[in-house]
């Protein structure tokens, strides 16, 4: 911890130091209710619940989680205070950790400031809070899910641009693992435990399931278990990048 | 405090740095020169523990860089080539980071911050955010971040590069006196640099060393080691140049005319030979008008090319 705090801090701060924290910020929000309102038909809909709110994140942070961690590493490498960074009296596993949280937080940032929807339904009618405190939950836990993936990805570049599509994409598949359209090319001819161990790497499954109001230990499992390996992938690639 | 031993270094079939052996103790300020593409960033990023070698080992303090990282890169300050650092920090908020992430806390890290501060000469620019302040301010916050936990050992990759001749005498003086109690090792093209401040000066070409010694020792290994230089009328240009190559101190006169109506003769040493008593005596016997007599110490950049270039020279021989 007195490792990851310091890293954490200055990385948390640089977000703040740049426009990029609060345009990224009004984007999120805006694209929040852009979704939710228009293309949701939220009022239309006449129920009083975030279902339509929540069912858009994942397509959201599809582009705007990968818009953050596209620099995690990708800038430092471009700038060369990764060789600052790697040589400081620090493990490896606390830079990774650092600035992962950091970024994760900044995000936690952006998803807290959306509780106006939250007034609002209550407002309007009697909402079932614990559903939506739930599926707040789960949203953030795909966020850090999503943002795994990408710092992972950015790690093995110095091109931003590189890494934010590569993201894209490798998150993409595991938004949709559990969709049809993946499952369908498997279905005719894989065994089924081959068919539900893909179906079971989805986003979308998890989250649907935490969206329903129920936090299952199998879905946290499941998100933690992602984030830990992509982190670990991570340190593996900064630590091989050091042999050249 | 540094001990390289057999340190090899490949990126692919290219080898950067070749089973190179280096000790550096306390007290010495070790200048470390070659050519562009030699091997010394690369020698200095596996010291550091930026790079893993392919081979070999470095220990700092004891420590093994590669077993034992994070005691080594306690015992190091580094200033890595191009003084990178976080443009959108002020360079105060950065020093602070710094601190911190050595394990300085509150007003302890605020203390280191401030002596470095005041060492590298920052106070006017402190809070400014770096990407805005100019290449020597940029530098000196480098420089700052290296020296701020007192390491005992310290790595310099080009301090001095991009600093006015003021920044680059301070710098210099800074490193002088922190000299006594520590290891360190600057990189440098500088060769002005290393006669001012190093204790040794370590030539590597091709990721080899080629040359180690005091700045004097690879003095005395150039042409121009007590060579005389000697500046005489024109009129006395065909006698006086038969006589200086008559004395038995002297291998060799170089002959310059120069626009001002006088010529210049270059007399160089025979090995050990000071032929500049000699000279000084020829000339008061000849009673010639001397202009200038000056003696010379070397000139490293002859030695460093004739040491850099000579092995390509006899490759392209061998190929031929």
């Amino acid at each position: 911890m007195k490792y990851v705090w310091p890293i954490f801090k200055r990385e948390f701060a640089g977000y703040f130091a740049t426009p990029l924290a609060y345009v990224f910020i009004v984007i999120f929000l805006l694209a929040m209710g852009a979704f939710t309102f228009y293309v949701g038909r939220f009022f239309d809909n006449g129920i009083a619940d975030l279902s339509v709110f929540f069912g858009y994140h994942p397509w959201l942070y599809l582009f705007l989680v990968p818009a953050i961690s596209m620099r995690l590493w990708a800038e430092e490498r471009r700038t060369g205070t990764m060789e600052l960074l790697l040589t400081l009296p620090v493990p490896l596993w606390a830079t990774v950790t650092g600035k992962y949280l950091a970024a994760w937080a900044f995000i936690a940032i952006a998803l807290a400031l959306t509780f106006p929807i939250w007034i609002t339904v209550n407002y309007l009618g009697d909402p079932d809070n614990g559903v939506i405190v739930a599926s707040y939950v789960g949203s953030l836990l795909m966020a850090g899910g999503y943002l795994a993936i990408g710092a992972c990805i950015s790690s093995t570049t110095n091109n931003q641009v590189i890494a934010f599509v590569v993201t894209v994409v490798v998150c993409f598949l595991f938004t949709i693992s559990g969709a049809p359209l993946v499952l369908d090319l498997f279905r005719g001819w894989a065994p089924l435990a081959l068919v539900n161990a893909i179906s079971s790497f989805s986003f979308l499954t998890h989250f649907s399931a935490i969206q329903a109001g129920v936090i299952d230990l199998r879905d946290l499992i499941y998100f933690f278990s992602l984030i830990a390996l992509f982190l670990t992938a991570n340190v593996v690639v900064v630590d091989l990048k050091k042999s050249g | 405090m540094i001990e390289i031993e057999g340190l090899t270094k490949r990126f692919g079939p290219y080898t950067a740095v070749s089973d190179l052996s280096l000790t550096v103790g306390k007290g010495e300020v070790l200048g470390f020169l070659g050519p562009n593409g030699a091997g010394k960033s690369t020698t200095m990023k596996m010291v550091t523990g930026f790079l893993s070698p392919t081979a070999g080992r470095v220990r700092v303090c004891g420590h093994d860089v590669e077993t034992d990282a994070l005691a080594a890169q306690s015992a190091i300050g580094y200033l890595p080539e191009g003084a990178p650092a976080y443009g959108d920090m002020t360079a105060r908020q950065f020093l602070l980071f710094i601190a911190e992430v050595r394990g300085f806390k509150g007003a302890d890290a605020k203390a280191k911050v401030d002596a470095a501060v005041g060492k590298t000469e920052l106070a006017g620019v402190l809070d400014q955010p770096i990407e805005t302040l100019s290449k020597g301010f940029k530098r000196r916050v480098g420089l700052a971040q290296a020296i701020l936990h007192d390491p005992p050992v310290l790595i310099m990759d080009e301090p001095t590069d991009g600093l006015d001749p003021n920044q680059k005498h301070s710098v210099r003086t800074l490193i002088r006196a922190m000299a006594a109690e520590k290891a360190i090792v600057v990189s440098t093209h500088l060769l002005e640099e290393v006669e001012a401040i190093c204790t040794r000066a370590v030539i590597i070409d091709r990721g080899q060393i080629v040359a180690d010694g005091t700045p004097a020792e690879l003095l005395a290994r150039s042409r121009y080691h007590n060579a005389v230089t000697v500046t005489l009328p024109t009129t006395l240009e065909s006698a006086a140049g038969g006589k200086l190559r008559g004395l038995a101190s002297v291998s060799g006169v170089e002959t310059q005319r120069r626009a001002d109506g006088t010529v210049s003769f270059t007399a160089f040493a025979k090995n050990g030979a000071l032929p500049i008593e000699d000279i000084g005596a020829l000339a008061a016997a000849e009673k010639w008008d001397v202009k200038e007599l000056r003696a010379e110490a070397g000139r490293l950049d002859e030695v460093f090319r004739a040491i850099t270039t000579h092995d390509a020279a006899q490759r392209k021989a061998d190929a031929a």
